[in-house]
């Protein structure tokens, strides 16, 4: 294999797991903008999307309904946990909120458990198994149907946020929560829709993810952390920074990986992103703030 | 009046909202369509019908990784094993007259649990002996605290570290990494295959695999090409594997258990890796064919009879106790039982005979048993047990097995 093989094997590789990274991230982003909490049971989304799927498509729904129905499944979640956490403690502080999103996560991871089993999960991918010939090496087909699902589902949601009314309503209650209600918005509705749409993008990355990686209960918690960390290398608060960060992560994981040591390359990365942090603190995208 | 109302609807929303839930998550939920495995129904093993067991009940202890990603597929079933065993041992005058009773406990796959259920056992349970840990890593603390308090231990884990150098109150019954590598490199050898390439899991059962193969390969003049390793929760070894292609080696051997090795033979299939490949004993469990899907068909490994006992002729002298055992087990959980699961009958058995043998439950009376069993027909393979042997398997303990069609193939 030469030089530029391996190149290309590894950027593929990285974009299609930096992505799904993006995509969480996004959520996160999408959480803490409505809400200013970090909801750590993001991850868990991601994981519920792909076992769903994989149980669904077992019991022998034709792939694209079990996609359908695991993204539609954990959205539900989503939804329940809103409701049963976040909204019975609204009062209380960020950190007590944040606490309870972790608690979530264990929650679910526990649940994940039970109805699935230990065992990883997988389901045949979208088209077919058949590696394409690139170079000396190959890919998955399903690693380009994760890099197409998820670049559109960014899109989808920026072009939502940026030209819909009820993407701008959610926005509003990002800048001021109040001067919103008084407007008309009401926040609870936004900050659950932001719930919603957050874990259908993880939930997508996670069913389409399944089939190259293959879905563990307790898989949810790395996505969870690399997510957070790629919203905050992008710039909290920034989404399409979140996506960018997530990519970022994914290569430098990759290209570490490929050229120093996989052992070492979560590492790599997360040293990485610590030096943009200390060079750039308010992330790739941010925004300087005043002191 | 308006209040009311919205608490009403705000009611009724969550209340719909988990009704759907419910819904989704009874349908997800079902546990997934029955393969159809054709199975010749065998006949129950005939008892004699034993007065019941009366008296103080013989405490055993067992831990297993029931969860946690690594040891969840081996501890599991090992757990449904030793529960399917004690009723079956009960049932039939229990042990000593006695009524037997194991305690189970989850280490999670974590070697600090571990080391805690070996106290909680000893110290509260006051057992006899403890049956297992699931992994060598989590064995490796619970073999320091045996031996130090002479607690007989017979491990479920494969590490040739477990039982070498010999202690005293430390057993295992899995084959050891050395005989698999050992069966592995009689067919290296025999295909005239000299430069291998190894990829392994990071933990002390790859490690301990990886050491195994080092001294073999020099032994018998195969050069290891390349040596990588992933850990356990990578989801992703197109890396390591890319490295290795680049070396252009003759085979590929995996040593690891978990969800690891699947992903390494389908990233192996993805990238063009045409040399046969070849798992350690640590992925004979449906598991292994089910996540590497297609990429699986022509992988070969060293397993123990019991993933194929359909296939072993009726003149082995395991079949018997594979059959029944696996009829028993499948009759009760709905599955045939994967090599874990014979790994932790075996473990139970030999404890239970050597407390018989030993008629006692003092714990150097029974070490003293199980260390002099010999001829003791498991499902992994004939035990031999001596001073200087506490592992008591031979390399004939492995058949050699390819997976065709998505299924266990007995090759020779």
């Amino acid at each position: 294999m030469t030089l530029a093989d391996q190149l290309l094997q590894y950027l593929i590789t990285g974009f299609s797991v930096g992505i799904v990274y993006g995509l969480v991230g996004l959520g996160i982003t999408i959480v803490f903008n409505a809400t200013g909490i970090i909801n750590f049971a993001q991850g868990e989304f991601v994981m519920l999307g792909g076992m769903a799927a994989a149980a669904l498509a077992a019991n022998g729904a034709p792939l694209w309904l079990a996609v359908i129905l695991a993204v539609a499944a954990t959205t539900l979640v989503a939804l329940a946990m809103e409701r049963l956490t976040i909204y019975q403690l609204r009062g209380a502080s960020v950190i007590t909120l944040i606490i309870a999103t972790i608690g979530a996560s264990l929650v679910l991871q526990g649940g994940a458990k039970l109805l699935w089993g230990p065992d990883a999960v997988t389901f045949p991918p979208f088209s077919g198994d058949t590696p394409i010939r690139i170079g000396g090496g190959g890919i998955a087909p399903q690693r380009l149907w994760v890099m197409g699902l998820a670049t559109l589902s960014v899109v989808a949601v920026q072009l939502f946020f940026r030209f819909t009314l009820t993407g701008k309503a959610i926005r509003a209650c990002a800048i001021n929560r109040r001067a919103a209600r008084l407007s008309g918005i009401s926040a609870d509705r936004m900050v659950r829709l932001s719930f919603a749409v957050s874990a259908a993008l993880a939930a997508l990355g996670g069913t389409v993810l399944t089939p190259v990686t293959l879905m563990q209960y307790a898989q949810g918690t790395h996505y969870t952390l690399t997510g957070f960390l790629a919203s905050v290398l992008g710039g909290l608060g920034n989404g399409l920074g979140a996506v960018l960060g997530g990519v970022t992560i994914g290569m430098i994981e990759s290209f570490s990986s490929g050229f120093i040591s996989s052992g070492y390359s979560k590492a790599i990365a997360l040293v990485v992103a610590l030096i943009v942090l200390w060079w750039r603190p308010q992330g790739l995208l941010g925004r300087r703030q005043l002191q | 009046m308006k209040q009311a109302r919205n608490r009403l609807l705000g009611l009724a929303r969550v209340g719909s909202l988990l009704l759907a839930l419910a819904l989704v998550i009874s349908v997800t939920g079902c546990p997934p369509k029955e393969k159809p495995s054709p199975t010749a129904t065998p006949t129950p093993p005939v008892t004699k019908a034993k007065p019941a067991p009366k008296g103080e009940p013989i405490e055993i202890g067992a831990i297993f990784s029931v969860t946690g990603d690594i040891g969840a597929p081996l501890g599991d079933p090992e757990k449904k094993t030793v529960e399917l065993l004690v009723e079956q041992v009960n049932n039939n005058g229990g042990v000593l007259g006695r009524p037997l009773s194991v305690t189970v406990k989850d280490d999670k796959s974590d070697s600090t649990e571990a080391r805690l259920a070996a106290v909680d056992l000893d110290e509260n349970k006051k057992v006899v002996a403890i049956i297992g840990p699931s992994l060598t890593p989590t064995t490796m603390p619970v073999k320091d605290y045996c031996q130090q308090k002479q607690l007989p231990l017979v491990s479920c884990a494969a590490g040739k570290v477990i039982t070498s150098p010999v202690a005293s109150y430390v057993f295992a019954v899995p084959q050891t990494n050395t005989l698999a590598a050992d069966r592995i490199f009689d067919y290296v050898v025999s295909q005239k295959i000299n430069k291998v390439a190894l990829i392994y899991l990071d933990n002390d059962f790859g490690k301990d695999g990886r050491d195994n193969i080092n001294a073999i390969a020099k032994q018998r003049g195969v050069t290891l090409v390349a040596s990588e390793s992933f850990g356990a929760k990578d989801t992703d070894m197109t890396a390591q594997l890319t490295r290795i292609k680049a070396k252009s080696p003759q085979a590929v051997l995996c040593w690891a258990t978990g969800p690891g090795p699947a992903i390494v033979t389908a990233n192996a299939k993805t990238l063009g890796i045409n040399v046969p490949i070849f798992q350690s004993h640590g992925v004979a469990n449906l598991k292994f064919i089910e996540g590497a899907r297609d990429a699986a068909n022509g992988v070969m490994l060293p397993a123990g009879r019991l993933i194929v006992y359909q296939q072993i002729p009726d003149t082995d002298p395991q079949k018997k106790v594979l059959s029944d055992f696996a009829s028993a087990y499948k009759a009760k959980y709905g599955a045939d039982p994967n090599t874990f699961a014979g790994h932790a009958s075996d473990a139970f058995w030999l404890v239970v005979n050597a407390i018989e043998k030993a008629g006692s439950t003092d714990r150097v009376k029974v070490r003293d048993a199980i260390e002099a069993t010999k001829d003791f027909v498991g499902t992994a393979g004939i035990f031999n047990y001596s001073p200087t042997d506490h592992n008591g398997l031979t390399k004939d303990a492995f058949v050699w097995v390819k997976i065709v069609d998505g299924k266990w193939k007995l090759e020779q």
